[in-house]
């Protein structure tokens, strides 16, 4: 075994070194060199005796009737074990239980190509492939819409949709809009539009499962959401729950793209329960892309009123998301896009109004910063295009229009801490923007944005008064410690979060801390990983059962010792008399006197939605989070004027995730979202192709291209650390919410190196050639001066 | 996953033996396999066995035969070989420059030079699953009798995207092509057709065992320019090589003869009618600007490959005149 190590990070002080022994320490992630090493077993690495392979057939087709499916003739086929169609699964699902409008396998319609028809299990994935192709599937071709305009006049798609194709509409008012716009000194008003894009985890989907000889159906599946699974399977196949246990495996990313159940899950299960043998289902790249739930397209008209001194007075925000055939999460979605945009600023009065439609495409659904990465975009640019119009900088308007900490939304989101001001210091100062923006010579330029998200939602997908998250702990005479969690460890490092914590608690090292979690069997409910739920959430549960158990040995230790329970402490794998630090014995000998005294040491902790963090309203507690992290970001960019190529240069990162518990693993979130939105900014587009029958126009890792290292900007990372009142320790999330300003910052600095406004990602080198060529002849009549240099035309 | 094929594999250890082996019926010969597994996991060919070059040591030369003025490369040299080899890089910068920037460092590990000049002609619509072809139809490569990029098209435009192609025709390149009936040379430029299903005039039976590169007797200035999306990983989506025989060394040393291809058009590598820059002095920026107009004015992009045509054709003129005055600039 490797190990686990800590170290001092440098740069702390004093102080907060002195106040525990493991938080704020670079940490290992604990299964880091089972990891690196090869030796993760991954679900696809799962093998069994027996096992069957599953493939499943899919349409071509994008919107088509299933008149016939010829399985029989399949069955017959050597090394075919069985086959299943939608009609073995007439029960709807969906993550969200109002919107139950998908099932296992297409029943009447097939609603986009690649949409799940047929799943058949064989020996071998080869021979499942070959009765795949031999499968005789007739369709009755129906038309199929790719632009949400025509599809909401266009014949239903979607057969379980109560509203025709429109999926989800929200329409919020808070505050005098049209007043406060009529009344302002200045008003954007400007149309965008954020292409759809993909999670891209490098590990495709991969489910098995096995029917054990005790009848239990055990599910391994590679998704983030344990739990909302193993409610699905239990309605789709018609089991009590407690029939069936779900695992997850060790995941190899996820992203928001494995947050609900997928076909392929309840094709093994029910294939297992058929046949009575394991079955394993693994996608192929291709399929990842069908089932998508990436980041939904949207098209977002922003009006934005400020005062002469760059206030905000008022935001009118009206968005037209295209869903893809299925709800999904969609009905969170449509309310992320509006709810989650009134902080870091103040906003004198907001109005959203968000219509999601249902189209013949892959279904979109959550992706890193769900929801809000859109409008996102569209509110930084509109307000680095007042700040350039009343000539403030556009640092200095963030600052004049800052929330603050302790307060409220102008939608009624109770905000704790914010250390948004200090981010908007710390991108300042590294960038020298002071010196340099608006500055630089024609073709390179600094943009700056900012940015909140949540930790965790207070609203829990289905209406339960029951913990969003526990955690049990046990301690044993060994000197161990085992964590049981429900919560999926997707490589963000929530199993060594929980470890940290017990770790600060019980003075145990990172070693002797055992992680059990994601085993329906095994492990407490938790809710999944979304949202940045976990630190927040099941922190807090982990902190709880480790309080309670320390206070156990710690009684237990100081009444053998025959002093106070406060002179023992609990550190570096030992427990000291404090008064007398000569006297100390292992935790193994301390857990051994605890044990003595009162059996089996196990505590567990709960945490529970709170419900005094947001308004009263419909829809209030959507997009209403215990506490939220905040981010600015400065990106610097050189535009080829020629070419139309945006090199991000460097990208300065300050984020505030309240106290951070493992700094080395905030700074990797930090970076993995500047990289994970920089590709969305430039260069990725999930998109169908609506002249080729709704083809997919990249369903592969060649063809849709996310930024190699080389094409990946320099990444200064800091960590800004406002503790907040809600978190473990004072801590809140970390890796979603530094996604956000990255997209609009390039835009931003777009315009300040060449002029040029992008609204519509990505920012592709033909769409900034069409851009410069639009302003050259606006320069040439005469409309506008020229940006940052004495004529047109000439090279930078 | 995307599943292989079943198929048998051989690999001989001499040319002779990797003749006869890819003698027998549904032989098909592997020569790096960086491009080839992925198309047959996408179901393009079906071949009964993959014959190996890997272990031919007759294909894993590189000579300077000074006495033909010729520079030989054996096909089972490798892209990484290539790129990394000092004396190619001094004498032929524009091949070693070509060769390191096909794909990912890994991949130019495997994928050998012989691979690379016979690379299959891609398209959005034929390097794609079977099951995706499926849902256009197919296509005149792929089972189909369409052809996407052309409608109304009869011969398929797939096209040819190897790196080092361009750049061995400008060079003025040979090839060595051992068959049955034993060796044949032929120039690069009379090599290609264009026709996207089979775009050599490879015989059957026949390998191509030996590309041998005219060192030149004069002063010369080559460059290789390629854009991509990304800076690595892609295939080219601009592809433009060319060579220019100088007059001298000197600043003002005029173009004797030039000779310029471009790749990723069609099926076939296009060689440009260049005479108008004979005469011309290679350092004057007007001559960058004449190579520029001339790669877009012969250059013909079709969306056979996935990036807006009409980009890729404007960047024709860009590339090819930056890629004169870099050359200029470190002479």
């Amino acid at each position: 075994m490797g190990g686990n190590f800590t170290k001092r990070r440098d740069g702390r002080t004093e102080g907060k070194d002195a106040e525990g022994w493991q938080l704020g320490k670079a940490h290992r992630k604990i299964d880091a060199v089972d990891r690196m090493r090869g030796q993760l077993r991954y679900a696809d690495d799962l093998k069994m005796p027996g096992m069957l392979h599953c493939k499943i057939v899919r349409s071509p087709h994008p919107h088509a009737k299933i008149l016939n499916i010829d399985t029989d003739a399949i069955l017959r086929m050597d090394g075919v074990h069985g086959v299943v169609t939608g009609k073995d699964f007439p029960t709807p699902y969906g993550v969200i239980p109002w919107t139950p409008d998908e099932n296992a396998l297409a029943v009447d319609k097939a609603l986009h190509v690649g949409d799940g028809v047929a799943a058949i299990a064989a020996v071998s994935e080869d021979v499942a492939n070959a009765a795949a192709r031999a499968l005789n599937i007739d369709y009755e071709l129906l038309p199929a819409y790719f632009d949400p305009e025509e599809a909401l006049v266009g014949e239903q798609i979607n057969p379980y949709s109560r509203k025709g194709n429109l999926s989800k509409k929200v329409e919020l008012e808070f505050g005098e809009v049209e007043r406060e716009l009529d009344a302002a000194h200045l008003v954007v008003e400007d149309r965008y539009f954020f292409e759809g894009s993909t999670h891209g985890a490098i590990e495709p989907h991969c489910a098995v499962a096995n029917v054990e000889p005790n009848g239990v159906l055990t599910v391994w599946s590679a998704t983030q959401v344990s739990h909302y699974l193993h409610r699905e399977l239990a309605k789709v196949l018609d089991l009590p729950a407690n029939r069936i246990r779900v695992i997850q495996p060790p995941l190899g990313g996820a992203f928001g793209g494995k947050s609900e159940p997928f076909d392929l899950e309840f094709c093994v299960a029910k294939l297992a329960l058929q046949t009575g043998r394991p079955v394993k289902c693994l996608y192929t790249r291709e399929e990842v892309f069908y089932s998508h739930r990436g980041r939904h397209p949207m098209r977002m008209d922003y009006r934005t009123g400020f005062d002469k001194d760059g206030k905000i007075v008022s935001v009118d925000a009206k968005t037209l998301i295209d869903g893809g055939a299925y709800s999904s999460f969609g009905l969170v979605t449509t309310y992320y896009s509006g709810q989650l945009l009134c902080a870091p600023y103040d906003f004198g009065a907001y109005r959203f109004n968000s219509k999601r439609v249902t189209t013949n495409k892959p279904a979109c659904g959550p992706k890193r910063g769900h929801g809000s990465v859109q409008p996102r975009f569209a509110i930084e640019c509109q307000i680095d295009k007042g700040a350039v119009a009343l000539g403030i900088d556009p640092i200095e308007l963030r600052r004049r229009n800052f929330i603050g900490r302790e307060t409220q939304t102008i939608n009624e989101f109770k905000i704790g801490s914010n250390g948004f001001l200090e981010c908007l210091d710390k991108v300042e100062a590294s960038s020298n923007w002071k010196e340099r923006y608006g500055k630089m010579s024609f073709g390179k330029g600094l943009g700056v944005a900012g940015s909140t998200y949540i930790s965790g939602t207070n609203y829990c997908i289905y209406p339960n008064e029951m913990p969003q998250a526990a955690v049990q702990i046990s301690l044993d005479r060994s000197g161990r410690a085992r964590i049981f969690s429900g919560a999926n460890d997707i490589g963000q490092g929530s199993s060594t979060m929980l470890a940290v914590i017990a770790s600060e608690e019980l003075g145990l090292e990172l070693a002797d801390i055992r992680v059990v979690a994601a085993d329906s069997d095994l492990c407490p409910v938790d809710l999944g990983a979304y949202s940045s739920r976990i630190t927040l959430m099941v922190g807090n549960a982990c902190v709880e059962a480790a309080k309670t158990l320390r206070k156990t040995v710690v009684k237990n230790v100081a009444a053998s010792w025959e002093v106070p329970p406060k002179q023992v402490n609990l550190v570096r794998g030992m427990a000291v008399d404090m008064e007398n630090p000569e006297r100390s014995i292992s935790l193994a000998e301390a857990f051994v006197i605890a044990e003595t005294e009162e059996g089996m040491l196990s505590a567990v902790g709960n945490y529970g939605t709170r419900s005094d963090r947001h308004g009263e309203y419909r829809g209030g507690t959507i997009g209403a989070s215990p506490a939220y992290s905040f981010t600015a970001h400065v990106a610097e960019v050189e535009v080829d004027e020629e070419t139309g190529v945006v090199e991000v240069t460097n990208v300065w990162v300050a984020h505030d995730c309240g106290r951070a518990l493992s700094p080395m693993i905030v700074e990797g979130q930090m970076e993995g979202s500047v990289y994970m939105g920089f590709g969305e900014a430039l260069m990725e587009e999930h998109t169908i192709n609506s002249e080729k029958n709704g083809v997919h126009n990249a369903p592969s890792l060649l063809d849709y291209r996310m930024p190699t290292f080389l094409d990946t900007p320099h990444i200064e990372s800091h960590i800004v650390e406002e503790a907040d009142a809600q978190g473990p320790y004072g801590a809140k999330e970390a890796g979603e919410g530094p996604l956000h300003p990255i997209i609009p910052a390039i835009s931003n600095a777009i315009y300040d190196a060449v002029g040029i406004r992008l609204n519509k990602t990505p920012f592709s080198p033909p769409a900034v050639l069409a851009a410069l060529a639009e302003r050259k002849e606006r320069e040439a009549r005469g409309e506008i001066p020229p940006h940052k240099r004495a004529s047109t035309g000439g090279q930078s | 996953m995307l599943r292989l094929p079943i198929f048998g594999t051989k690999s001989p250890t001499s040319l002779e033996e990797l003749v006869a082996a890819m003698a027998q019926p549904g032989a098909h010969l592997v020569a790096g396999g960086t491009d080839l597994l992925p198309n047959l996991k996408h179901g393009l060919y079906e071949p009964k066995v993959l014959v190996s070059i890997d272990r031919v040591e007759e294909l894993q030369h590189i000579t300077w035969d000074e006495d033909a003025s010729m520079l030989r490369i054996g096909t089972g040299v490798t892209l990484s070989q290539i790129a990394a080899d000092n004396e190619i890089g001094a004498r032929f910068p524009s091949l070693a420059k070509a060769a390191g920037l096909v794909a990912s460092p890994l991949i130019r590990n495997m994928a050998t030079i012989g691979g690379n000049i016979n690379l299959d002609t891609r398209c959005r619509y034929v390097n794609q699953s079977e099951f995706w072809r499926s849902a256009i139809g197919g296509c005149l490569k792929s089972g189909g009798d369409v052809c996407h990029v052309v409608p109304k098209g009869r011969s398929c435009v797939a096209a040819m995207s190897s790196d080092c192609v361009p750049v061995l025709t400008s060079l003025g390149a040979q090839l060595g092509q051992v068959g049955p009936n034993g060796r044949r040379d032929l120039a690069m430029a009379d090599y290609y057709s264009s026709d996207g299903i089979a775009h050599t005039r490879r015989e059957a039976g026949e390998i191509t065992a030996e590309v041998c590169i005219p060192i030149p007797t004069r002063d010369t200035a080559a460059q290789y320019a390629k854009w991509t999306v990304r800076k690595s990983i892609d295939f080219p989506l601009v592809s433009i090589a060319m060579n220019f025989e100088l007059s001298g060394s000197g600043h003002d040393a005029t173009i004797v003869a030039a000779t310029i291809c471009l790749g990723v058009l069609a099926a076939r590598p296009k060689l440009l009618r260049a005479d108008k820059l004979k005469g011309l002095r290679f350092s004057d920026a007007e001559t960058a600007e004449v190579v520029g107009e001339l790669c877009y004015a012969q250059g013909k992009t079709l969306d056979n490959v996935p990036y807006e045509a009409g980009y890729r054709r404007s960047m024709l003129r860009v590339f090819g005149k930056r890629a004169v005055g870099q050359l200029v600039k470190s002479r």
